[in-house]
């Protein structure tokens, strides 16, 4: 058996979609190395690896570099054929998944992060225009299940459950932060009972940060939004960020 | 072999829906074209596309498939000649990864570069080209970015164009000129003179004119 080149993986603990790359090697048993990133201090491996958006995740395989989350997720279904598939085998299922992946990308998250950024009136607007995206997925999900019930376990988590776990496996910090219930179990029963399976995943679960965590990742995105001074933003951003990656491993 | 239903829903001035057209071409597959009229969509449009109601919207068998790269995907994986994408992971990977920069960083600044007036324009020029020097370093020697025939990024970059009509109609410098961007000048020659690219872009005059009638007047003073 040929010898699987080395995996590294540049990421931040914080790092939703850093998230979803983790969650898929796991799944694919795929063994890499995490080179945790300082996001205020980038390092120069990654500036070198995605000079385009300077971001992470960057997965890195044989000496290549492969950016963006959805992306990388896509590049290790093709590329690992032995472990639990990605994505389904029919093309229709196929373009199914990835309408919904990109509509929880663009519509869900975009929105998500909209209503952490604002307050008054506009918070209000961005609340509204949620609700409304997760009616609409609560509807495709009826499609996209087509009345049996949606069996996940660590053998057949695809890139949806694990774009829709990355955003929302948050929601309880996200109400307590923001005080608005999205996954909301009589709105949205699919949905609430869809999370619920994906997020007791082993794989899943090893790889989420505290509550405790997660509350504070969200003040802090949320008060980097609010607060008036950039500069003063710079130098607490690099302390709480710090103090973030150095309290209590996970 | 069973009949196949193909049908897109489309406008003739979108370059999303010009992409699938040219996907579709590209593969030889039989389609019926369905023009939408944006203010006015039909039922048939509606019930393909509840979702954000936009076109394009491929049916292939009653089965809608929307987002012009999903469709993209979608028709290279069901019609598996001439493909679109490449084979080897790595090389989709950078095709997908391209496209979607073209998507969501060059086309919202390439939308400024129109509208935007004084600095906020002069800065989302310097933008655009440097998003397009990326590209050309995607692009390298190659005839195209699919390499000797046209693949999924090429098909996808056709909004360059649109940008280029704009300005022309605008009477605006272009950005995409043969002294700072030979590369991709060079390419976007290429891709026009293609036999099967050619016929899925707007007609230029009727292109032209519509740019002049929407963006007229928010031309910025030089």
């Amino acid at each position: 058996m040929a010898e699987e080149n080395k995996v590294k993986l540049h990421g931040m603990w914080a790092s939703p979609y850093v998230k979803r790359v983790e969650i898929a090697l796991k799944i694919k048993g795929i063994p890499y190395e995490l080179v945790e990133e300082d996001l205020v201090n980038k390092s120069q491996l990654l500036l070198q690896y995605n000079p385009v958006h300077k971001k992470v995740p960057v997965l890195i395989h044989n000496g290549k570099s492969i950016c963006e989350s959805l992306v990388i997720l896509e590049y290790i279904d093709e590329t690992w054929k032995n472990g639990p598939p990605l994505l389904p085998q029919d093309p229709y299922k196929r373009a199914k998944v990835r309408f919904w992946t990109s509509f929880v990308e663009k519509e869900l998250l975009e929105n998500v992060l909209l209503v952490v950024r604002s307050e008054g009136e506009a918070q209000e607007k961005a609340i509204k225009v949620v609700f409304e995206k997760l009616n609409l997925l609560e509807e495709g999900l009826k499609d996209l299940f087509q009345g049996e019930t949606h069996h996940i376990d660590g053998e057949n988590m695809g890139i949806l459950d694990i774009f829709l776990c990355s955003l929302f496996g948050a929601h309880k910090a996200q109400e307590e932060v923001l005080g608005v219930k999205f996954i909301d179990p009589e709105k949205f029963p699919l949905l609430s009972s869809w999370l619920t399976a994906s997020t007791e995943v082993a794989v899943v679960k090893a790889l989420q940060p505290s509550h405790e965590k997660l509350v504070m990742v969200y003040q802090f995105l949320r008060q980097k939004a609010l607060q008036p001074s950039a500069a003063e933003v710079e130098v607490k951003e690099g302390v709480y960020v710090s103090s973030l990656s150095r309290s209590s491993a996970f | 072999m069973a009949e196949e239903e193909v049908k897109l829903f489309g406008t003739w001035g979108s370059p999303f829906s010009r992409r699938i057209e040219v996907a579709l071409k590209l593969k030889g597959v039989q389609y019926e074209y369905i023009e939408e009229d944006l203010t006015n969509k039909s039922p048939a449009l509606l019930n393909y596309n509840p979702v954000n109601k936009q076109i394009p919207v491929l049916v292939h068998n009653g089965k809608p498939v929307a987002e012009s790269f999903v469709i993209m995907e979608y028709i290279d994986e069901t019609w598996k000649h001439n493909p679109i994408l490449p084979a080897d992971p790595y090389e989709r990977a950078m095709a997908r990864f391209w496209a979607k920069y073209i998507d969501e960083k060059f086309w919202p600044a390439a939308k400024k570069t129109v509208v935007a007036k004084g600095e906020e324009q002069k800065g989302a020029i310097d933008e655009i080209q440097q998003q397009m020097k990326n590209l050309e370093g995607e692009l390298k020697e190659k005839k195209f970015f699919g390499g000797e025939s046209l693949g999924f990024l090429d098909i996808a970059a056709n909004i360059i164009i649109w940008l280029v009509v704009a300005q022309e109609a605008l009477g605006m410098d272009q950005i995409l000129n043969e002294e700072k961007l030979p590369v991709l000048h060079g390419w976007l020659h290429r891709l026009l003179d293609d036999a099967v690219f050619k016929e899925c872009v707007p007609p230029k005059e009727r292109h032209l004119d519509f740019f002049k009638v929407k963006f007229g007047s928010s031309i910025a003073s030089k």
